[in-house]
């Protein structure tokens, strides 16, 4: 296949890309979004993981059922914030010094 | 992180003779579910010190590993909304400028001409604000750390579970894995929580409790700010990230200790309703995904750094409670010196687990 095919549509990932990443020792979707971001954007991996299961399936011998696509995390489809919020979860008055940080 | 910078920087020293084993993928625990802030405002002396030669490290970091690990020195914003964050703030930064950190107090109006001109600084007292603290990519850093000590010698292990630290006569001698053993007359616990499980199997008992944490990231933006943006009272922190998405959480007090790391909606809807406050622009913008991960929390929120006391050549560097991706490079260097036998260039004694058996401990005031 031509190196400059886009697996991953919403991160702009080349077949390329993936293929070299494989090379050096990535064999996993797993591996590959979180070093490349195939399947990090808007759509998740619904369309790219199943390319990328099968590049390497085909590079490690592996059967493309066998391996496994990265985990599904919510929401679904990206979602507003401004649907999300929780009204009156936000209250500034009665802040009393709890929290955390990164 | 902690396990690939401390196997680069053993083999730079020269103990090229090394093994990283890693359960699942690098990565794959506390530092790949971080938010990736590197802050080197603290309360205490120690702490600071040791963030500001952290940040030191990462910013020569790139050229050093070779690698783009996406280091952006785009300051902490820490917002103050009670009476405890200004006095507490004020000492800090008081601290923090003797030791030559570039940190001032700002105003609510100078945040907003000077520094994040779309926050709602809706009942901020004051901030501090430190333009040379950072962020960074945590995959691409594992990763660069961990080919860099490939290339100096080191063999890295993955999909491959610790079972059991062997030791003989009080001193360990090697770690049985799931796919054979490994002799080794030193060994460095660097698993995060499951840190605990590993050194019981040698009858050690750390003090570290498994907490979840949870975060969340939108879809990629033009950058419209640069700092992290953090409160401990407001219970908040977030940043936009070089790839343009805006990445956060916050911790709820209320979490039981335990190893789940699954996402709820309640985060979801209470994350986006303090994102929407502080940030009323943000309530167009979509989440793309949501994640937890694991904070490994110590008494006082400090690492276990060092040797372990009855079982010769078994090191722990775990315990991190939720800061171990910022102070990393320079953690990893002096327990590295610790594990070769040298002096560390920072004396870490202080941060062995022996201080909870050996009297009162100073906690860092800028931990929750």
């Amino acid at each position: 296949m031509n190196r400059d095919v886009i697996i991953c549509r919403c991160e702009d990932v080349t077949y390329g890309e993936i293929v070299d990443a494989i090379d050096a020792g990535l064999t996993t979707t797993e591996e590959i979004k979180r070093i490349l971001r195939c399947g990090m954007g808007p759509c998740q991996g619904r369309t790219c993981s199943r390319l990328i299961a099968r590049i390497i399936a085909e590079k490690t011998g592996a059967k493309a059922p066998d391996v496994p696509y990265p985990a599904v995390r919510p929401p679904t489809r990206p979602v507003e914030i401004g649907t999300l919020e929780e009204p009156g979860a936000v209250r500034i008055e009665t802040l009393t010094g709890t929290g955390d940080e990164e | 992180m902690v396990g690939a910078a401390i196997a680069y920087y053993l083999a730079r020293g020269g103990m090229t003779d090394c093994v990283l084993v890693e359960a699942d993928y690098l990565s794959s625990g506390a530092t790949g579910r971080c938010g990736g802030g590197i802050r080197q405002q603290w309360s205490t002396e120690a702490n600071t010190r040791l963030a500001i030669e952290s940040v030191r490290e990462f910013s020569t970091l790139e050229e050093e590993l070779d690698a783009d690990i996406e280091f952006l020195q785009g300051g902490y914003l820490v917002l103050a909304y009670t009476d405890e964050d200004v006095a507490q703030f004020e000492k800090n930064v008081g601290l923090q400028q003797g030791l030559g950190l570039d940190v001032a107090i700002l105003t609510p109006d100078e945040i907003v001409e000077r520094v994040v001109p779309e926050l709602n600084t809706d009942g901020v007292r004051m901030a501090t604000y430190c333009p040379s603290d950072a962020s960074a990519n945590p995959f691409l850093t594992t990763q660069a750390y961990a080919d860099a000590a490939r290339r100096l010698g080191v063999e890295i292990e993955l999909f491959t579970p610790v079972t059991r630290v062997l030791t003989d006569g009080g001193k360990v001698t090697g770690v049985e894995t799931s796919r054979g053993t490994i002799s080794a007359p030193l060994v460095v616990n660097v698993a995060g929580s499951h840190s605990v499980p590993i050194a019981a199997t040698a009858g050690v008992d750390l003090p570290i409790t498994p907490c979840r944490r949870q975060i969340l990231v939108t879809e990629p933006l033009e950058r419209f700010f640069h700092p992290m943006i953090i409160s401990f009272s407001f219970g908040i922190y977030f940043r936009q990230a070089k790839h343009g998405s805006v990445i956060g959480g916050f911790g709820d007090p209320d979490e039981p200790a335990g190893f789940n790391q699954t996402s709820s909606l309640e985060f979801l809807t209470t994350m986006s309703a303090k994102l929407a406050f502080l940030m009323p622009r943000l309530r167009s913008v979509k989440v793309v995904r949501q994640w937890g991960g694991l904070y490994d929390l110590t008494p006082d929120a400090q690492p276990l750094l060092g040797e372990t006391d009855g079982v010769e050549g078994f090191f722990q560097a775990n315990g991190f409670s939720g800061h171990g991706f910022m102070v990393a490079p320079k953690v990893a260097m002096l327990v590295a010196q610790a594990v070769a036998g040298t002096e560390p260039d920072l004396d870490i004694s202080r941060l062995n687990a022996r201080r909870f058996t050996d009297g009162p401990v100073t906690t860092d005031k800028s931990v929750v």
